[in-house]
């Protein structure tokens, strides 16, 4: 399908008289390899903007002192005894998010690890890691949060 | 012309004189931020961080601090090497990309000190009650 229409595209640009582009999105069929690759991207990429920054934050207000570090966690967490912020859900789904972030940048990190050695290239094996690397992540997400749901804080 | 000795090829790398440095570097700090990364998790998970007082007897000793400081080297080594490739594959403005890059430059640097100064800081007994 996806071949036929590149050849369909190819005839009709020749015909236009265009140099050929190479294929692209609209005429690769979307694979779970393409999905890890380009979330491996996205979520290093974020990571390393928003997680720096609030990496920098978080020791800047502890070695700020306690007023300092009370109103970054107010901000970011909460104070405990008083009720949440609207920015406290905000701070919160962002910490989930990055910690997403995290694993789904690691497991396909590792993928290219596995990659690197020339290793699972294979058809097979690379669409069966793929989908394993492009949905682990998320339940261990949903792992870590449920933990530290359940066991309070 | 030929291919000269196997010395003469692995010294002669081009112009260039070198081209694995970035490739390498990224794998090296990959592994070493997989590693400190999830000791930090564990250590979140362990600690009170909301708590400035559990956070300083947690950074005091140099089983947390050491690890904490070679994680703010490897996280902004690997975060300049990731964003240096994001900048030259997405901005083709010349002075854009150069201005970008030098940028990323600074604050990877400053961000690494930045890190440095305020884990020793913490490590060292300042900012209590301040």
């Amino acid at each position: 399908m996806a071949r036929a229409a590149l050849i369909l595209g190819e005839k009709a640009m020749a015909a236009k008289g265009d140099k050929i582009l190479s294929p692209h999105l609209q005429v690769y069929r979307w694979g779970p390899h393409m999905l890890v690759s380009i979330l491996h991207r996205a979520t290093g990429d974020g990571l390393a903007i928003v997680g720096s920054l609030l990496f920098l934050c978080w020791l800047g207000a502890a070695a700020g002192g306690e007023a300092s570090y009370a109103k970054f966690i107010g901000y970011i967490w909460g104070t405990a005894g008083e009720p949440m912020h609207w920015y406290n859900w905000l701070g919160r789904a962002l910490l989930v998010g990055l910690s997403w972030a995290f694993f789904q940048h690691a497991a396909s990190g590792l993928r290219h690890l596995l990659l690197d050695t020339g290793a699972g290239y294979e058809l097979k094996a690379n669409r069966f890691w793929s989908l394993i690397v492009a949905s682990v992540p998320a339940l261990l997400t949903a792992a870590l949060w449920l933990y530290i749901f359940y066991r309070g804080v | 012309m030929g291919n000269g000795t196997h010395l003469g090829r692995v010294r002669g790398l081009g112009s260039a004189k070198s081209g694995t440095h970035h490739w390498l570097t990224q794998r090296t700090s990959a592994i070493a931020n997989l590693a400190l990364l999830v000791w930090l998790l564990t250590s979140f998970l362990t600690n009170d961080v909301t708590r400035l007082d559990a956070v300083h007897r947690w950074l005091e000793t140099p089983f947390a601090a050491v690890p904490l400081a070679l994680l703010a080297i490897s996280v902004f080594t690997h975060l300049r090497l990731g964003l240096t490739v994001l900048i030259e594959d997405y901005v083709h403005d010349d002075a854009l990309k150069l201005i970008s890059l030098t940028a990323l430059t600074f604050y990877s640097w400053g961000g690494m000190i930045f890190a440095l100064f305020a884990i020793a800081r913490i490590a060292l007994g300042g900012g209590h009650g301040g």
